[in-house]
């Protein structure tokens, strides 16, 4: 193709110069084309990295906390080292009489545990409220200025230092205060939420796929048809999911998901099992792709000397495929879980609520989900939302990160064995 | 089998039924694993069947026609106008927004894994890009609305980027679909077998023209494979849009205001108190057919891409 033309060149010294320079060039652009695309992979580690620092950066912080009665007060010593009696009593001077008597409906306030008796007098009577929060870097950076901004705009409040993930975050329902929210009923929620989906799922998702690997023959037309619909349909959006199961669960299989069948009454369909068997559906072709290659990894040795001993296909698959499968089956199996416990957009169109304050009862209760008070949090106006927003997304990523960890423990076991 | 029958099969012949024993067990467990593959043709036909009942009835309403609802500019349940465009043009920007960072950065990684980065690396990368795609997609929402719309709205102006924005959603949209897109290329590009990479290399090519002239050609069909499943990917997102591209049609192509996306539509609606059989709700169904095609399509259109157009070395 180049053909050096003798007339180009004058001489073979002018030639190999030529020749230098055109190399160098290309070394030149191979040197520099090898950075580009070092520091583009670069950045996918610096955009998980952004994203985990937004999420810290908002979850802990200075806040500015006003109180509408000062502590001090009502008793000239700690809420903690006062009695019941003298808790009940603040109570009743404080509360107007139809608050005492709903509160006295369960039984006296004297009665009451004083760890319950101090958290009223704070809910009830102290009501602190934070009016001012900032994020955990200007909470490091601008301490002073933080400080004394307060002191001028709030002079009644006090600055602490929050983590807005704390203990109490974790046991606290949810609630209308951001302060006094917590994430306990979401936390059960999806709890329940996905060992239904397990429970569903798991049986499936693993006869599917034995059944692809070990009994279907690939020329019938109907095995390749599942095989091609199972893979297309882990690429269908989650949120059709959610729309299927509100048509097929909520609407009309409404007698069983709603457990009038069972003679649970006032419910309608938007339950726990609902939101459980949409996100079965949902996660069924990830878990079956995953089972199958699980499946497909053990050597057709060990099927063969089984049948050359006599055993049956299902004592075959059972004696033998599957206990040299099942690591690889609980990983993938873990790995389509952690897809449904982030999942959000079918829960909302089954109709999970945003406001429960009450734990989740079983199967037939309505029900929150930890990603739903995320997106509910997100989308709040207020500042101190976004705070308790971030606070949840911790939970939710450490709770996957750890289920991630676990599924990477099995795999390495499972490859040393084999 | 056992000692008894081989002393009694000593004194008189005994004769061996060889025929294939019928296993009633056996039967029913392969129906059972049967009917478990079968869930999933039933799941496709149930979406099928469900949204079309449901879209049915949306579509007869005098009112709605097939072809208004597909060429109308103006989405408005409240005065009866069911204009989809408005809701199509916004999901269609955003997943713009995305494939267009999504794809490039993709190729690159994909590019930079398998042909230059050590094993020692590539260890340490993925797994990072694992984490990127198992991150939810509602955090990827906080996050586009906590810290790429302050941001944006920094960066070109506050005056000119709108709280809730099309561009915020579409980049992160972007972010999430990285993942996907490098890892779908790059094994495509670690398919290509070494012998094309060693024939470049003997004749003098450089890594980057090895990988430019020879490799990327040759894994191309996974490619665009990959590009496709991340459009549909970006199609069907339904959190980042809801979170931070903003609710309420809108009919615009400026990237920076705020406009509802088909599934942006659908989670809001849902997400409210709904009652059966009102065109609000009849209406999510039929975008949800919509999206489920468009959807579907795009991902039987990439299997097909890649199947046909792979280049086969053997």
């Amino acid at each position: 193709m180049n053909q050096i033309k003798p007339t180009t060149f004058g001489s073979d010294q002018e030639m190999q110069d030529a020749e230098r320079v055109f190399l160098q060039r290309r070394h030149h652009h191979a040197r520099l084309a090898q950075s580009v695309f070092q520091l583009t992979t670069l950045l996918a580690v610096i955009f998980l990295a952004t994203l985990l620092v937004t999420v810290v950066n908002k979850s802990m912080g200075y806040v500015v906390v006003e109180n509408q009665v000062d502590p001090a007060t009502l008793s000239d010593r700690p809420l903690s080292e006062l009695t019941a009696g003298e808790l009940a009593q603040i109570l009743r001077e404080n509360l107007r009489k139809n608050r005492v008597r709903t509160l006295e409906r369960a039984g006296f306030l004297e009665d009451q545990p004083k760890s319950t008796l101090v958290q009223l007098v704070e809910t009830e009577i102290i009501q602190p409220e934070v009016v001012e929060s900032y994020n955990l870097f200007p909470s490091l950076i601008n301490r002073g200025n933080i400080i004394a901004d307060a002191a001028v705009n709030f002079p009644n409040a006090r600055v602490e230092f929050r983590y807005w993930l704390n203990g109490d975050f974790l046991v606290n329902s949810m609630a209308s205060q951001p302060e006094l929210a917590g994430v306990r009923s979401a936390l059960l929620g999806s709890l329940q939420l996905i060992l239904i989906t397990i429970v569903v799922a798991f049986p499936i998702g693993v006869g599917a796929a034995i059944y692809l690997e070990e009994y279907a023959s690939h020329k019938s037309w109907i095995n390749r048809l599942i095989q091609t619909n199972i893979d297309n349909l882990a690429g269908v959006p989650s949120i059709v999911y959610g729309i299927l199961g509100l048509a097929l669960f909520v609407r009309a299989l409404q007698p069983l998901t709603s457990g009038a069948l069972f003679g649970v009454e006032g419910q309608n369909g938007r339950t726990i099992l609902s939101a459980g068997l949409t996100m079965t559906l949902l996660i069924l072709p990830i878990l079956i792709i995953n089972a199958q290659e699980a499946i497909r990894s053990v050597p057709d040795s060990l099927r063969q000397a089984s049948y050359g001993l006599g055993a049956t296909r299902w004592q075959t698959i059972w004696h033998h495929v599957l206990p040299g499968t099942m690591p690889g089956i609980l990983t993938g199996t873990i790995l389509a879980i952690s897809r449904a416990i982030g999942e959000t957009a079918p829960l909302i169109v089954v109709g999970a609520s945003t406001f429960i304050t009450s734990d989740p009862t079983g199967p037939f209760s309505s029900f929150t989900a930890l990603p739903i008070q995320i997106y509910n949090w997100t989308t709040r106006p207020q500042p101190a939302f976004q705070h308790i927003a971030a606070a949840a997304i911790l939970v939710l990523l450490i709770s996957l990160l750890s289920l991630n960890a676990a599924a990477i423990l099995l795999r390495s076991r499972f490859s040393k064995r084999v | 089998m056992t000692g008894k029958r081989t002393i009694t099969a000593w004194k008189k012949p005994i004769t061996y039924n060889l025929r294939k024993k019928a296993r009633p067990t056996e039967a029913i467990i392969q129906s059972f694993l049967f009917f478990c593959g079968v869930v999933s043709i039933l799941t496709t036909l149930g979406i099928v069947f469900e949204l079309g009942k449901e879209a049915w009835l949306f579509f007869g309403d005098p009112e709605i026609s097939v072809v208004k609802f597909l060429t109308g500019t103006e989405w408005q349940p409240k005065i009866g106008k069911f204009g989809v465009l408005p809701l199509l043009n916004s999901t269609l920007i955003t997943s713009l927004i995305a494939v267009t960072v999504a794809v490039p950065l993709g190729i690159a990684t994909a590019i930079f894994l398998s042909e230059y980065a050590s094993p020692k690396m590539r260890s340490v990368l993925k797994p990072i890009l694992e984490v990127l795609a198992g991150v939810p997609t509602v955090v990827y929402g906080y996050f586009a609305l906590t810290f790429m719309t302050p941001l944006l709205r920094s960066l070109v102006g506050i005056q000119n980027v709108d709280v809730y924005n099309m561009a915020s959603a579409g980049l992160v949209m972007g972010i999430m679909i990285l993942p996907l897109i490098s890892s779908m290329s790059e094994d495509a590009l670690s398919a290509v077998p070494q012998s094309l990479r060693e024939a470049a290399y003997a004749l003098g090519a450089t890594r980057l023209e090895t990988a430019l002239q020879v490799v990327l050609p040759a894994g191309l069909s996974g490619i665009i494979a990959a590009f496709i499943i991340g459009v549909s990917r970006a199609v069907g997102e339904t959190m980042i849009v809801a979170i931070a591209a903003g609710s309420g049609p809108n009919f615009t192509f400026n990237p920076f205001n705020a406009a509802e996306t088909m599934t942006g539509y659908i989670a809001r609606i849902s997400g409210g108190d709904l009652s059966y059989n009102t065109p609000d709700y009849n209406s999510i169904f039929a975008i949800g057919l919509l999206l489920f095609l468009v959807t579907f399509g795009l991902n039987i259109l990439s299997r097909a891409i890649s199947r046909r157009f792979r280049e086969v070395y053997e």
